[in-house]
């Protein structure tokens, strides 16, 4: 199958594994660390093998994801700098949610509430993973007053962060034409024009 | 894993009731520091009656061996050598091991459903076969009991002897200690019996003996007569008033429940802004500037 | 014991003093709890140590080891001072009034008639002043200069509490504390019981100590009562029924003793030891000696022994002088000894001065170990490293180990600190080829008895004579031995008030050792055992514990010597008149309704001797009263006084600081080469005193693992002020030192430790453990009787473990 060759390339396979790598391990951890937060949740733990292999596999799923997340994190720095656009841009989110993007500033390649998930999402992971170590009794035991402050803290980042990510999934699903980016890495002009209008600029300034 | 079903009063990782047709009495053990001679015994007794078998240690320069709890050593005994009035030297001894909470901190904090029970008698038990591991227990006791085995990754502490205790015995520390420094009975009539030793330690010149039951846990089901109860740090940091952490409550508390309504809250959201707002679709001139 | 251990129970006070009850008697100790819970009794600590016992005291007071005599001659003064003594008891039921000999004196430490070569007295002059009629001169108003009251009074008038601080180190505020809780004892209401242990016995001056307790006791009129006594804690489980029947060297079965090498005529010997009353009216029970020696001859000989021959008189042997534990290693050591049977016996470890155990054990041509377990000794000639650094190629002696069983493993009876003949069942089958002690000895037996009929030999008379009559003469059975023991009739016994009537007919089991008889018409192993087994059956294996008159005197629970009876000298617990004391604790009292003794307890006295007669309650003495002034019976004096241990951190005994002879027991018997051995203050300032630990049985119990995982590894006991100067913190492996040799071990750094101020200078105390060794499961360790001095007891040679000197110096690594 030929795809429209003037579709822009959004991520590189490269890119695009690196998320997948993030994302599958965060659905893992996420769900086993749902299944370990709350007795509703314990049914996910089938998925694992059982409770103690939920209990087993948590933390090295997590040391998978903070490996990936740090790779990605770095890659996609220099693009989520906030600018004082972005900021333009968040204070009229509202706006944005009702659908009406017709006044919305200009965008690069990311716009001011993706990066503002990026940075939420880093300050969870940053948690999550300083947290987490200090709850992984198999390999580290520290003392009990800080495992208690990093169970809330892993508790209460990773709330925020299931928050933030279920955000970044549906804005994907609500902004038509977005998932394919991170599919197959292309987007098409339109969707470029309309969503990140000053990358689209960019992007075909030579073409 | 003594106690029947029916005997079970809670459950940890368990949203819905107990069954509660057996209302158990509820029974004690109290520990008399007063007549503790640290003999280990009890040390003993519980190894050999659980089949446990710790390392062969060192002494580390005082009396006390184990030096800590371990998933072999379920209780043990803790000597400290304090002079609360001056001049008058007081070896207390006290010995260490689960309280059995009214209000369990490990159970409190354990996600698997059935890890740990209280039974209707009070008795806060560990089912190894539902333990995952976590260490969740440790994380939630407010006196540092539970101990995570590296053999087999569970987490172990005292079972107030559960299995004798439901076939009409007493705990085996409680058997062979030597003074009767440990008895068992209804908590009712250790609390009574409590009550008799402490006039009697008042009339001896111990101004402020008392009896340790703290409410900040609900009470215990291992209680302790001591000679100082104004200042239970005497006894090998002995907590003064503990409870539950607030940061595990927080945890097992009020963060469940929040955590479960935002998401549900967000997926509605997503949901409703969907259905009421439509797709952020590419608009037809965008599509057609691009043509 | 007097007493009993559920009779502590009783008590008004403790008296923990030369022992640590709660760590070494943990389950006896729960009778001090039940005194403490129900008749609100105080518990008294007096110990270089604030010990396990200390930890649970109501007052603790802290005492150089080795000073004790001082301590309780102090409080004896006390109490004759302050008035504070039980009038009635001291003037009716002791010797106070008795008129002592005018040759008898005291100067300067030393008793008359001493020989400082020899290191021996001549007592003839410890004796009391008789009339015509022959028996004792007293005066009741004990103001005869010249009466034991006087004398006693003025020999502990010494004993100021000034003098006791400067000796023992104890804060005069202290002891005066403890000498006023005691003194309230003196109530004829109010009792206190004395319980003590090896902390007393192993000294020097061991069994002066415990005589001085056993004075107070009198004075305060607490001996015979319940909750009262002199309560000796045994250390092992039979060691009573060790000395019971007679296994130490110089005794035979039931305290009746081997004759000396003068005593070669049997009716002198006899003669010797059935003493007429000194007092009139008196029962003076040993009179009855013949009947329990001939019986016991009877029980040994059977038929050999005849009224012709002396019942075998002569072929028991003559003693030339004791034969205890130190002689025996001396001689080894000497090379007169070949051979060497170890039964249940860890002499490596237990002995003092290893390096002397060890070098006699290796001159012997072959050693025989019985024993559950491989113990040091089996192994002395084993190179262990820095444990026991021996070179096996120079030891030539050749050792059999024959496995036995352990108690657990054979049934049997133990008797225990409170005279109680406990039957026990076997609960498990014996290891490997481990034979019961019995097979074993009766296998050496059968075959020298075979090599005896042989080839003759010297004297084979006693070997083939000797009653063997089991029903496997290769294993006999416990109940077979404990029938023995108990006695039988061999020929009718008859009523001695009416002839015709037979007691007990041929062939049956007595009664007890009433019924025994010097005519070799009865038969029995040891006589205060009598009757442990009669045809009612194995009174030992009884187990019933009614308690009908609700003070512990379980009559039906086991079998108790003498005669089932719990409470020693219990008609003392009832005034001349024959009531009680304290009605409430009633022992028991006469009934005049029907003539006779009656209550609690089995009486200790003539059952139908009214109190008019005048009878003395202690009817073993030929006085029928106690005894403060001891006459010829002790080594070093008929009145206790104070020596210090032979290794003495002070130069001198404060008492009598400008007579070097009574610096240490005058009486003390030190062998020659030994002199040497012993270490002086400049060299080994500190005290050390050994002790055992509730986590560990002796050197068995480092076996298990149980045991070895509560209490793993050697330690030793160091007072915060002493580690500061030393630089040593809890957990540093330190070297303590003694003129003997040294042992290294962690240090436990404690504040139960105190230095005391002795004579004017401070006196440290270094604690030392025993249990280790380089056998079992615990960390091995260095033996500790590595360090102890080789010198005894003057009376019984029970070795000085208790009091010796040692250096201690922190070591850079652990070794």
């Amino acid at each position: 199958m030929q795809r429209d060759p003037r579709d822009l390339v959004r991520y590189t396979p490269s890119e695009r594994l690196n998320h997948w790598v993030v994302g599958i391990s965060f659905i893992l951890l996420g769900l086993s660390g749902l299944a370990l937060f709350h007795p509703a949740f314990w049914p996910f733990t089938m998925l694992f093998g059982g409770g103690t292999w939920t209990r087993i596999i948590h933390p090295y799923l997590g040391v998978l994801m903070a490996v990936a997340y740090v790779a990605m994190f770095i890659r996609f720095s220099r693009l989520n700098m906030m600018s004082r656009t972005d900021w333009e841009w968040i204070k009229r989110i509202r706006e944005m949610v009702d659908g009406d993007d017709h006044n919305m500033p200009e965008q690069g390649k990311y716009n001011g509430g993706q990066k503002l998930l990026y940075w939420l999402l880093f300050w969870c992971m940053l948690l999550l993973i300083l947290s987490g170590v200090a709850l992984w009794r198999t390999w580290f035991s520290f003392p009990v007053e800080l495992v208690r402050l990093a169970a809330v803290i892993h508790a209460a980042s990773a709330a925020v962060m299931i928050g933030l990510i279920m955000v970044h999934v549906y804005a994907a699903i609500w902004t038509k034409g977005t998932i394919r980016a991170m599919w197959y890495g292309t987007v098409t002009r339109a969707w470029a024009k309309q969503h990140h209008r000053a990358w689209y600029r960019e992007a075909t300034k030579d073409g | 894993m003594a106690l029947q079903s029916l005997d079970i009063a809670a459950r940890s990782a368990t949203t819905t009731p107990p069954p509660s047709v057996r209302q158990g009495l509820e029974v004690a053990k109290l520990i008399d520091i007063s007549k503790c001679i640290g003999c280990k015994a009890c040390q003993v007794a519980c190894m050999e009656w659980n089949d446990l078998r710790d390392e062969v240690g060192i002494n580390h320069g005082v009396y006390d061996n184990p030096m800590d709890l371990t998933d072999q050593s379920w209780t043990v005994m803790r000597f400290s050598e304090v002079e609360v009035q001056e001049g008058r030297l007081e070896w207390l001894i006290r010995k260490d091991g689960c309280m059995h909470c009214v209000d369990p901190g490990c159970l409190k904090a354990c996600p698997a459903p059935g890890a740990i029970v209280k039974y209707a008698n009070g008795i806060v038990d560990f089912h190894e076969e539902n333990c995952i591991g976590c260490g969740y227990c440790i994380t939630g006791c407010p006196f540092d009991i539970p101990r995570l085995s590296q053999k087999d990754g569970k987490a172990y502490k005292c079972t107030l002897c559960s299995d004798r205790v439901s076939v009409g015995l007493e705990p085996a520390c409680v058997k062979t200690c030597p003074t009767g420094a440990i008895t068992y009975g209804a908590k009712e009539d250790m609390v009574e019996a409590a009550g008799f030793r402490v006039r009697d330690l008042k009339e001896r010149g111990y101004e402020n003996a008392g009896l340790y039951d703290p409410p900040g846990v609900g009470g215990t089901h291992v209680m302790y007569v001591l000679q100082h109860a104004d200042q239970p740090g005497l006894y090998s940091n002995l907590p003064k008033d503990p409870q539950i952490d607030p940061l595990v409550s927080v945890w097992k508390g009020i963060a469940t429940p929040l955590a479960i309504a935002a998401f549900a809250a967000v997926s509605l959201a997503g949901l409703f802004h969907y259905i009421t707002k439509g797709p952020n679709e590419v608009s037809k001139e965008t599509e057609k500037e691009v043509e | 014991m007097t007493n009993h251990w559920v009779d502590i129970k009783n008590t008004d006070l403790v008296l923990i003093m030369g022992g640590n009850a709660a760590e070494a008697h943990p389950c006896g100790f729960k009778w001090v709890t039940e005194a403490k819970a129900h008749r609100k009794a105080r518990l008294i600590v007096v110990d270089p140590r604030f010990t396990r016992s200390a930890a649970v005291s109501d007052y603790y007071a802290p005492i150089r080891a080795g000073s004790d005599i001082a301590f309780l001659g102090g409080l004896i003064n006390y109490l004759l001072t302050e008035d504070k003594i039980q009038h009635q008891y001291v003037r009716d039921y002791t010797d106070m009034s008795y008129l002592v000999k005018d040759e008898f004196g005291f100067e300067d430490g030393i008793f008359s008639g001493y020989d400082p070569e020899k290191r021996k007295y001549d007592k003839s002059t410890w004796g009391y002043q008789t009339g015509p009629d022959g028996f004792v001169l007293a005066d009741p108003t004990l103001q005869n200069p010249r009466c034991v009251y006087q004398l006693m009074k003025a020999h502990y008038s010494r004993y100021t509490p000034e003098m006791v601080e400067r000796i023992c180190g104890t804060p005069k505020d202290a002891f005066l504390k403890v000498c006023g809780m005691i003194a309230e004892t003196s109530a004829p209401d109010r009792t206190m019981t004395i319980m003590y242990a090896l902390g007393w016995t192993q000294h020097s001056q061991g069994s002066q100590m415990i005589r001085t307790g056993a004075m107070v006791q009198l004075l305060l009129g607490n001996i015979g009562v319940a909750g009262g006594g002199m309560n000796a804690l045994r250390g092992h489980s039979n060691i009573q029924g060790l000395t019971d029947l007679g296994l130490l060297s110089n005794l035979l079965p039931g305290y009746m003793t081997l004759p000396g090498e003068a005593e070669q005529d049997f009716p002198a010997y006899l003669a010797k030891r059935s003493p007429k009353p000194l007092r009139p009216g008196q029962l003076s029970y040993w009179q009855n000696y013949p009947k329990f020696f001939v019986s016991t001859m009877k029980a040994w000989y059977g038929d050999a022994a005849t009224a012709e021959n002396n019942w075998c008189y002569d072929w028991l042997p003559k003693l030339d002088k004791t034969h205890d534990i130190l002689q025996v290693f001396e001689d080894m050591s000497n090379g007169k000894v070949h051979g060497y049977i170890c039964q249940g016996f860890n002499p490596l470890a237990s002995a003092p001065c290893k390096v002397k155990v060890s070098g006699s054990l290796s001159k012997l041509k072959y050693l025989v170990i019985i024993d559950p377990l491989a113990t040091e000794t089996s192994e002395f000639w084993q190179d262990h490293g820095e444990y026991n650094d021996v070179d096996p190629t120079k030891i030539q002696t050749e050792v059999f180990r024959l496995p036995s069983t352990c108690f657990a493993e054979e049934d049997g009876s133990l008797v225990n600190s409170g005279r109680w003949l406990q039957w026990h069942w076997k609960g498990a089958e014996p290891p490997g080829e481990a034979l019961n002690d019995q097979e074993i000895v009766a296998g050496i037996f059968l075959k020298l008895k075979a090599l005896y009929k042989k080839d003759g030999g010297a004297f084979p008379d006693p070997i083939l004579n000797l009653t063997w009559k089991h029903r496997q003469p290769a294993n006999p059975s416990p109940e077979e031995l404990a029938k023995e023991f108990s006695g039988r009739a061999i020929k009718d016994v008859l009523d001695p008030k009416d002839p015709t009537k037979v007691l007990v007919k041929a062939g049956e089991q007595l009664n007890g050792f009433a019924e025994l008889r010097d005519d070799g018409s009865t038969a029995c192993g040891c006589w205060i055992f009598a009757g442990a087994w009669s045809e009612k059956g194995n009174l030992m294996a009884r187990r019933d514990n009614a308690d009908p008159y609700g003070i512990g005197q379980t009559l039906n629970w086991s079998f108790a010597w003498p005669a089932n009876r719990r409470v020693l000298y219990n008609r003392a617990s009832c005034d001349t008149e024959g009531k009680p004391y304290d009605p409430n604790r009633k022992l028991v009292g006469w009934d005049a309704s029907s003539g006779k003794w009656g209550g609690s307890d089995i009486p200790d006295f003539k059952v139908d001797s009214s109190p008019s007669d005048g009878m003395g309650p202690f009817i073993m003495n030929p006085e029928g009263v106690a005894r403060f002034f001891a006459r010829d019976m002790m080594a070093e004096g008929p009145f206790p006084e104070h020596y210090e241990p032979l290794e003495s951190p002070i130069a001198t005994n404060p008492l009598h600081p400008d007579n070097p002879k009574a610096r240490f027991n005058p009486a003390a018997r030190v062998f020659k080469g030994d002199w040497a051995s012993m270490g002086e203050a400049d060299q080994y300032p500190y005290v050390a005193t050994t002790y055992r630990l509730t986590e560990h049985f002796h050197y068995w119990t480092k076996h298990v693992r149980l045991s070895a995982i509560v209490q793993p590894e050697q330690f030793v006991e160091i007072g915060e002020e002493l580690a500061a100067a030393k630089g040593i913190k809890a957990g540093d492996p330190v070297r303590v030192r003694s003129k003997r040799g040294f042992i290294v071990a962690v240090a436990v750094v404690t504040k139960r430790l105190k230095t005391l101020e002795v004579d004017g200078k401070p006196v440290h105390t270094v604690g030392i453990p025993i249990h280790w060794g380089f056998k079992g499961v615990a960390r091995n360790g260095f033996i500790t009787n590595t360090l102890t001095p080789f010198v005894g007891d003057a009376n019984t040679q029970t070795p000085e473990f208790k009091a010796f000197l040692v250096d201690v110096e922190k070591l850079p690594v652990k070794v």
